[in-house]
């Protein structure tokens, strides 16, 4: 095989491998935004998720536990946004950002006893099995999170458009007025939304310790959770679309790691901020002064 | 929230729709906003509930509707007494309301709305189903058609208040309780829904309270009335028995009758002699959403003049206001003030005295927080005597020039330090046109929606200075979307229609019918 197929292979490969954790955080954060709530805190649910996921998969030997609770501690997290940012004079951007410290700082604490020990990691599908090739065996390797992720947006997207709770969502997050009008409450709606969506976002932390880079560190997560936040304008608060999206920015990820193993050394650290220069031009793009955007979710962080 | 069985519903929207308030009272504190009222709305019949803002309308019906249940006093639904403690409550007895702020979802297809607004959505909706029910409803139950694929927020005003009476009737609503309906319709379309109204309620298909301060809708469209003043019941009595006076007397409390602005005195010598004070050249406009908002509009402004727009709100008017004010730019075309291109600076303002008095003052042209006085002064502060060197404020004087202006203006407020956001809505309005009215070399004034939400004495009040300003020669630009108001303080009417100019007449020769065909767009 050449390195151009090497190279895409492992992008391919990269994009399910990398994009998993954007997967769930960006899912959730459409979720919980199609209530009308921006969580910014995803950041920190996705770290804790982490570090959950890997010290109850280590105290428990099995690392589906480490996934539950992981979304356990997401969904109090969640809970935590839903109350703060819903009491009178808050906003959704600093609750968030405290939220974040809050979530990564829990972490970072409680975590410091397992950056050492080696956790149960979640095991891989051997979908390359027929293959002689070990590049096409590694790359084919997948998670079962990655399909739980590829239902989850396939689901939500239904949830959303066929199901009493998901068209009480949209209609909190598009037009409060309207929804109070129909005896929707906001309250409850907008936290089961944010709970929820932090719950996702947890799992997706749980992916990046108990599979891929399957390990426990402080710097776990690169600022995975806030570029999700960017993924979702760029996905129009579309579920599939924030399918897309996440692969995309997996691929991004790893276009550094794959040209470094095909031998291409030029600019590797270059490579490696593709993902942050892809945030960036999505919000270049999609930002614009003079008019909104078209599928946001109208009462979107108004406050209302 | 319970759910209703279906067979349950079914025999309480059976029941005949009548309506019985008995000595509402509803109390906020040691505020008695409603204060023992009662009224009877027989089946098949149009009550009309009249009485300026803050005369507790919205109270008493809020109550009936569940919202803030009634402190004392008795429902009546069909001759029960009902306990009415929810929302749901009152859908469970058949009683709807139809908002003055459309409920619908903007991004949700008719449909969607529609099914949304069921009590019992189904936990997994089958939209192929609902589909096919809701176009059996459309054929066979429903008066008037609506496009069930499109999405709310692609509806002309006319087409989202016919969804949101259609919302009611699809749930069976018997006793329909509408706040001010026909605010954002064009003459045609309120004709059209009120007609549509009146003819379910003669085939007993439903009783209809009604909110307004119309006096027109009253006499063609209302069996009886109720008038509230400050809470009270003014009057009632059957619409046949009354006529506009008595109504007006009931509403002010008979102490001061509505005194109709004494007509302006139509301009005598013709515009084209006057000196152009404003000249719009073929302006576009871009929307928020990026499409054009407003296309290719041209016209001239006269001194000593007042030119109306006239149109449905959301023709491009805001956007046309915003780029007169220089809140928003312009994508081609030009302003011209007394022959000079104009560009909003504050330079320009100041040289040409070019003030402009948006709608939602609060929110358009005040700092909220600021002081009363300060925001009076948001023109002048840093002129002498308000600044030395142009940069030192001298709030004494800031403060000492509001008070002579809050008196001749008869601005209600705890003093000159109030914030401007603790006065009521027309007490914000009284300063801000306090403000763009009292410099006094003013030449061009441009409003939108002056007396929006004001009671008749505020409204009176406004047209007063307006008309004053115009016959100390300030060429005044009217944009409003109350067509009265415009027949009343204008010498000179344009109609805006789709971001477009698409009609002129003088106001002394204005055909009400011609004018209401271009509004629609259909000129």
């Amino acid at each position: 095989m050449d390195s151009f197929w090497l190279v895409t292979m492992a992008i391919l490969a990269g994009a399910v491998r990398g994009g998993t954790p954007f997967l769930f955080v960006s899912l959730g954060e459409c979720l919980t935004e199609k209530s009308g709530k921006i969580n910014l805190g995803q950041e920190g649910s996705l770290l804790a998720g982490a570090m959950t996921a890997y010290a109850v998969s280590y105290h428990s030997g099995s690392p589906w536990y480490g996934v539950l609770a992981a979304m356990g501690v997401g969904m109090l997290l969640g809970l935590l946004f839903a109350w703060l940012s819903q009491l009178p004079r808050t906003n959704d951007i600093a609750v968030g950002i405290a939220l974040m410290l809050f979530g990564s700082g829990i972490a970072f604490f409680f975590g410091k006893p397992y950056i050492q020990p080696s956790a149960p990691l979640l095991p891989g599908i051997p979908l390359g099995a027929w293959s002689d090739s070990t590049q096409i065996q590694a790359a084919l390797r997948i998670c079962p999170l990655f399909f739980l992720g590829l239902l989850t947006a396939y689901f939500l997207a239904w949830f959303l458009r066929s199901t009493r709770w998901g068209l009480q969502i949209r209609a909190a997050g598009d037009q409060p007025s309207a929804a109070r009008a129909l005896g929707i409450s906001l309250k409850a709606v907008r936290t089961w939304a944010a709970m929820a969506g932090s719950g996702l976002a947890a799992v997706g932390g749980s992916y990046l310790s108990l599979y891929y880079p399957g390990a426990w560190t402080e710097a776990i997560s690169g600022g995975q959770g806030l570029m999700a936040v960017a993924l979702v304008i760029f996905a129009r608060w579309d579920p599939k679309m924030c399918l897309v999206a996440s692969l995309l920015f997996g691929g991004a990820q790893s276009v550094g790691p794959a040209l470094q193993a095909a031998g291409i050394q030029t600019g590797y650290y270059l490579w490696n901020a593709s993902p942050y220069v892809l945030t960036l031009i999505v919000m270049v793009i999609t930002c614009s002064t003079k008019k909104s955007l078209a599928g946001a979710p109208g009462a979107l962080a108004t406050g209302e | 929230m319970t759910l209703i069985p279906p067979e349950n519903l079914e025999r309480f929207t059976q029941a005949p729709a009548s309506l019985d308030l008995y000595r509402i009272t509803k109390k906020f504190g040691d505020f008695t906003a409603a204060d023992e009222i009662s009224l009877t709305v027989p089946p098949g019949t149009v009550h009309a509930l009249l009485g300026e803002n803050g005369a507790g309308k919205s109270t008493l019906v809020k109550c009936v509707m569940g919202f803030h249940p009634a402190t004392s006093g008795e429902i009546m639904v069909g001759g029960h007494v009902r306990e009415i403690q929810h929302p749901s409550d009152a859908r469970k007895y058949g009683i709807g309301m139809v908002y003055q702020h459309f409920t619908l979802v903007p991004s949700m297809t008719v449909t969607e709305n529609l099914v949304l607004s069921r009590p019992d959505v189904p936990a997994a909706v089958n939209w192929k189903r609902e589909t096919a029910r809701l176009e059996e409803f459309m054929a066979t139950e429903a008066p008037f058609k609506v496009p069930l694929h499109k999405r709310a927020s692609e509806l002309a005003a006319g087409e989202k208040q016919k969804t949101e009476i259609l919302k009611q009737l699809y749930l069976k609503s018997r006793i329909l309780i509408l706040d001010e309906p026909t605010s954002v319709l064009t003459p045609a379309e309120a004709t059209e829904v009120l007609a549509l109204l009146r003819q379910m309620t003669v085939a007993g298909r439903l009783s209809i309270i009604i909110i307004t301060h119309k006096f027109r809708e009253v006499f063609s469209f209302a069996d009886d009335v109720t008038v509230l003043r400050r809470g009270k019941l003014a009057g009632q009595g059957k619409v046949k028995d009354l006529d506009r006076d008595s109504l007006a007397a009931m509403m002010m409390g008979g102490t001061s009758s509505a005194k109709p602005v004494p007509s302006a005195p139509r301009a005598t010598t013709s515009t084209s002699s006057r000196r152009t004070a404003l000249r719009v050249k073929q302006l576009s406009v871009l929307g928020d959403n990026g499409l054009t908002a407003v296309k290719d509009v041209s016209f001239e402004l006269a001194e000593g003049e007042v030119l109306g727009i006239a149109g449905v709100a959301g023709n491009g008017q805001r956007e046309l206001m915003e780029v007169l004010g220089g809140q928003r730019p312009a994508a081609t075309g030009s302003l011209e003030a007394h022959g000079q291109p104009y560009h909003g600076t504050r330079r320009d303002i100041l040289a040409h005295q070019f003030h402009t008095l948006p709608e939602e003052p609060l929110r358009n042209a005040c700092a909220p927080m600021l002081s009363m006085a300060e925001n009076i002064a948001l023109r002048t502060f840093d002129q002498p005597p308000q600044a030395r060197w142009k940069w030192l404020l001298n709030f004494r004087a800031i403060r000492k020039s509001a008070l002579p202006l809050i008196e001749a203006y008869s601005i209600k407020t705890r003093g000159p330090d109030t914030p401007i956001r603790d006065l009521s809505g027309g007490n914000v309005q009284r300063a801000i046109l306090a403000r763009e009215l009292s410099t006094l070399p003013l030449k061009i004034l441009v409003v939108s929606e002056p007396c929006f939400g004001l009671d008749f004495a505020a409204t009176d009040f406004v047209h007063q200075k307006i008309t004053e300003a115009r016959d100390r020669g300030v060429a005044v630009l009217v944009v409003s979307s109350d067509l009265d108001e415009l027949l009343k303080i204008t010498d000179r009417l344009l109609v805006m229609s789709g971001g477009q100019i698409t009609y002129e007449t003088p106001t002394a020769t204005a055909d009400l019918a011609v004018i209401g065909t271009h509004m629609a767009g259909h000129g």
